[in-house]
């Protein structure tokens, strides 16, 4: 670790503040420190988001989607959405540890938007909304691949909405080492069609099987994917699982997430 | 009924108090007054000419007291390899220089190239980034085929070749063998690897290095399973600093697994600083150095080939093994895939003919060296699978293939040069399977069929060999060491006991099983009775804790040690008594007069020892003290039957182990739960090189494996709930306590039946046929193979 400043601002005003002022956002930092300990950045100073409430929280908006605020942990949308949302609320208990679920934060993990995190997946599953400090971005606009996003600099995340679909399963298949998903897969039934977005396996970082999604649509079943494949030329080939078998996963786990969500 | 003490009491670990309370004293918690940290600059390349070592932007820094290069090590020795071994050809091994930082050339990802001594860590890693590091990259040698190829670049300039020994084992048995398999009405050959595995113990190593200018003391505080022999290695070889004048300690260790039998860079350099500057000297390994500076273990690739004759009965097996010994030979490395690889060969089977080649490759990786087993699981598994492989060819049971193939006469003279004194492998084979409920296979297969999975069953046999001995025997094979043990039996005023062992205890249980023998043997409360071990300083000699030989080796220096006191406690009594020495009894802690009322307490002798008022001193000296050292006749062979289940998902290639059974026979046990741990853990490691753990390099020497992001470990829910039973018992014959050791048995004896069990899942009941599949059994492997 190299030396570094650190501010705990207390609202979000001054938080924001503080990073245009050249600071870099720390919300979790389940991802980030261990960066900071292997010498792989030196931001020169930290913003830390946990003391600022107004990032924290659950709540439903007039549309009825379940507002998350983006300093909430996922120990804590884990045990708020079990009854609202137990799709989102079950990938959330499923992340890393329990040290990790009490540290790391919604808007860490989509600001971060690591290609084998689970969050990118329920968020774009979802057509979630994710709420910056200065506008509003669809999810289907905000990933931009691997480690990248739709965020300007000194933009951070304030919150994410998500729309309640009928039904939803989050089906994961870990990496045996750092039990990231290798494959991933939710899955979300609304009344005007469903939704794929798979996490993991692609070079690209999360994206829609619309193929999937659009035989889904009309038959919401397993034995709708009969036949789909996912094209293997984009997946991530690694010590873990080469592009074929990445591919055949994804088929795998979209039909057990939707025999999960029937 | 069970006892609560003594020889088959299961006591309870007295030092998991300290180390479940926070209380323990490791490596790193020792920070002396005065000490600076160390940073080593380590090579972010596999193979380089290294021309210039430009430091001098860092020597300024903040904090920064000094920097070293290999320059400042001319003086000093390179690090020693502790077993010379003899080629087929009577040529002995080519042994390169192992510098304790790179001289000239960087041969692997990892190596020290040179170290930053400062105030504080930061400082040393702030300095370690302005060293300038000048040098050409060169191809890198990873492949060991490739490596042995003419024109194959050379991980060492002043070696002929990449070859490190071609060794034939029994040179003389070849021919035979060769026809053997000739003749024989089948035939099964496999080709497999053993994966390269990272130890990973939960402590990291640590090096604290001081020097004391009054006395001209060098005390090293090191995380090593063998304190003394780090001080024989590293006095004599490398610092040259007299055993006088050099103290080690190793205080408690957390896990070593073999990776902290050897001597390394780190400790010599700790060492050496500490008196260059005339301040303690600190280094703590963080786990990204561990990946790449612990020696790594296993890393063979083998052809085996079992034949058999018309009735199967086994008649020959030959094999061929390319062992990785990485960059350099690390301490015992020469020895893992030789002598502690090729001796046990026949396993419990009488073949009469068996011939193993062995070529040990140099390669621009991590040195290779033992880790839990160290060559014995290497034998179990090819000969496990292969066995395995020709059941499935045959079409027989592949038990009783086993059984047919047993060795069931004692002693046995194996055609691999070693006796097998003791041993039943038909009644474990049975006990396994009764407690595996065989049996009841076919009705569990059908339940997970139901589900759409696949079972599988998978068994094999094991034999090891451990308390490697005797030390004349060793010496001509070539080992550069004894392979005796020491204890002193220190009976104090009162009664109590201090017991000075040579072997050391990290993660074994000795501080609570060593006193239940001589609470047993005296006849006195355990708690009365402690362990001292891990320092120079305190006990007489040692050669470590290291192949399941603490007890056999150590507890039987410490059984001769306690019989030398009892002898002359007993002397002491007869004078307290008056009577003849001859008539003394001791049981329960009171000497007795045969046939007489009058008794004496311990208490009374040992006090009359020390205060001899009323004591023979013209014929016995006052004090009560002796120190045995013990050197075994023989090896121990431990064996054991284990058996795997596992549930596969054909859809992901996903296996769950279900089920893991494991009847072993460790002769006469102590502590019936420190045992069952030991293969506890065992067994986790053996699923763990099974299932999870493989080591990497990419074709540059990059270490893609060098994190837990892409290692992986073995956690709870990878493992099943074991049932280990060691109720058959056949003591070995020639230590004092016919014990055998139980500390690898787990590691050895499971990966076979993890593997012959997922291919038996595959074959059985998926309609395809899998011959083979290279651990470890990832999912995306076990996915492919069935395609």
């Amino acid at each position: 670790m190299y030396a570094f400043e650190i501010e705990r601002p207390t609202t979000l005003q001054d938080a924001v503040a503080a990073i245009a002022g050249g600071g870099q956002a720390l919300s979790g930092g389940q991802t980030l420190i261990p960066t900071l300990k292997a010498r792989l950045a030196d931001p020169g100073k930290l913003v830390s988001l946990h003391g600022v409430a107004e990032l924290k929280g659950v709540c439903t908006d007039d549309d009825g989607r379940i507002c998350i605020g983006a300093a909430t942990t996922h120990a804590t949308v884990a045990r708020e959405l079990a009854g609202s949302y137990p799709g989102l609320a079950s990938l959330a208990a499923r992340i890393g540890d329990p040290a990790v679920r009490n540290r790391g934060t919604i808007g860490g993990s989509l600001a971060n938007n690591d290609p084998s995190a689970c969050y990118p997946a329920g968020a774009l599953a979802s057509g979630a909304t994710i709420v910056t400090n200065t506008r509003e971005i669809a999810a289907d606009d905000y990933f931009h691949g691997m480690f990248a996003t739709a965020l300007e600099e000194d933009e951070i995340i304030t919150e994410v909405k998500f729309p309640v679909p009928r039904a939803a399963a989050y089906e994961k298949f870990i990496q045996p080492a750092s039990r990231f998903p290798l494959v991933a897969v939710f899955v979300a039934k609304f009344d005007d069609g469903v939704r794929v977005a798979i996490t993991g396996a692609s070079e690209t970082g999360v994206f829609r099987w619309t193929e999937a999604e659009a035989a889904l649509s009309s038959d919401f079943s397993a034995g709708a994917l009969d036949g789909l494949r996912v094209d293997p030329d984009h997946m991530i080939a690694d010590l873990h699982g080469d592009k074929a078998y990445r591919a055949h996963l994804c088929a795998v786990m979209t039909k057990r997430a939707v025999t999960a969500a029937a | 009924m069970p006892k609560d003490s003594g020889i088959g009491a299961s006591s309870k670990r007295r030092e998991d108090v300290r180390f479940l309370t926070g209380a323990g004293n490791y490596t790193d918690d020792i920070n002396i007054h005065g000490q600076l940290h160390v940073h080593f600059l380590r090579a972010d390349v596999a193979h380089a000419t290294l021309n210039g070592v430009d430091t001098s932007a860092a020597e300024g820094m903040p904090g920064v007291h000094r920097i070293f290069t290999a320059a400042d090590f001319a003086a000093v020795g390179g690090l020693p390899c502790g077993w010379l071994i003899t080629d087929r050809h009577g040529q002995p091994m080519q042994e390169p220089k192992h510098p304790i930082l790179a001289e000239g050339k960087i041969r692997h990802v990892g190596e020290p190239v040179a170290a930053v001594v400062a105030d504080t860590l930061a400082q040393a890693r702030d300095a370690a980034e302005a060293i300038v590091l000048d040098y050409d990259v060169l191809p890198a040698v990873i492949d060991m085929k490739a490596a042995l190829q003419d024109g194959a670049g050379r991980v060492h300039d002043d070696l002929t070749s990449n070859l490190c020994y071609d060794w034939g084992f029994v040179e003389d048995n070849k021919q035979a063998v060769d026809d053997a398999i000739k003749g024989a009405a089948h035939v099964t050959t496999l080709e497999l690897v053993n994966n390269r595995l990272v130890a990973n113990p939960m402590e990291p190593r640590v090096a604290v290095g001081e020097y004391n200018r009054s006395d001209d003391m060098h005390t090293l505080h090191t995380t090593s399973q063998n304190p003394h022999v780090i001080r024989l290695l590293m006095g004599a070889f490398v610092l040259g600093i007299p055993e006088h004048k050099l103290r080690v300690v190793a205080p408690d260790v957390g896990g070593g697994f073999g990776t902290k039998i050897f001597h390394y860079a780190e400790e010599a350099f700790c060492t050496f600083a500490a008196k260059a500057l005339n301040r303690p000297v600190k280094w703590t390994s963080t786990r990204s150095e561990a990946f790449m500076s612990d020696a790594h273990g296993r890393d063979h690739v083998t052809k085996i080939e079992l034949a058999l004759d018309a009735d199967n009965n086994f008649v020959a097996v030959r094999t061929e093994t390319l062992a990785n010994m990485g960059a350099y030979l690390s301490t015992f490395a020469s020895s893992v895939p030789t002598w502690l690889h090729g001796t046990l060969m026949a396993g419990n089977y009488k073949t009469p003919h068996i011939y193993v080649n062995v070529k040990a490759v140099f390669t621009n990786t991590v040195p290779v060296d033992a880790y839990r087993g160290a060559g014995r699981p290497e034998a179990t598994f090819q000969l496990e699978r292969v066995i395995d492989k020709a059941a499935r060819e045959l079409g027989v049971d592949p038990i009783k293939l086993r059984r047919q193939n047993f060795i069931t006469e004692f002693p046995y003279a194996t055609p691999v040069a070693v006796e097998y004194d003791t041993g039943d492998y038909v009644a474990t084979m049975d006990k396994l399977e009764e407690i595996a409920d065989l049996a009841g296979f076919a009705a569990r297969r059908k339940e997970s069929e139901a589900k759409g999975k696949l079972r599988g069953l998978g068994v094999n046999c094991y034999i090891e060999a451990c308390g490697i001995a005797p030390s004349n025997l060793v010496g001509q094979l070539g080992a550069r060491a004894g392979l005796y043990d020491a204890a002193t039996v220190r009976v104090n005023a009162t009664g109590s006991i201090s017991v000075m062992v040579g072997a050391h205890s990290h993660g074994q249980g000795h501080e609570t099983s060593f006193p239940q023998v001589i609470s047993e043997m005296i006849g006195i409360p355990e708690d009365q009775i402690d362990i001292v071990h891990g320092d120079t300083s305190k006990i007489p000699f040692g050669m470590g804790t290291y192949g399941s030989r603490s007890l056999a080796v150590c507890g039987s220096a410490m059984v001769r040690a306690a019989e030398k006191v009892i002898n002359k406690a007993k002397k002491i009594a007869a004078h307290l008594m008056e009577a003849s020495e001859g008539d003394i009894e001791l049981k329960n802690g009171r000497f007795s007069v045969a046939g007489t009322d009058k008794s004496v307490a311990w208490g009374d002798v040992t006090l009359a020892a020390y205060v001899p008022h009323n004591y023979p001193l013209t014929d016995i000296e006052p004090g009560l003290e002796e120190t045995a050292f013990y050197d075994p006749a023989n090896f121990t062979y431990p064996s054991g039957a284990y058996a795997c289940e596992v549930e596969l998902d054909p859809e992901t290639g996903h296996v769950k182990i279900e089920r893991f059974s494991a009847a072993d026979d460790f002769g006469n046990i102590i502590n019936p739960m420190i045992v069952s741990g030991q293969v506890h853990g065992g067994i986790a490691q053996g699923i763990g090189q099974a299932m999870l753990e493989g080591c990497v390099y990419d074709a540059d020497g990059q270490l893609l494996s060098a994190s837990y992001m892409d290692y992986a470990m073995p956690r709870a829910e990878d493992v099943p709930f074991y049932t280990v039973d060691h109720s058959c018992q056949t003591p070995c014959t020639h230590n004092p306590l016919g014990v055998k050791g139980c500390g690898e048995a787990g590691a050895i004896g499971s990966p076979p039946s993890v593997v012959n069990a997922v291919l038996d899942a595959i074959n059985s009941g998926s309609g395809k046929k899998v011959a083979h599949i290279d651990m470890p059994l990832t999912p995306a492997r076990v996915w492919a193979a069935m395609q």
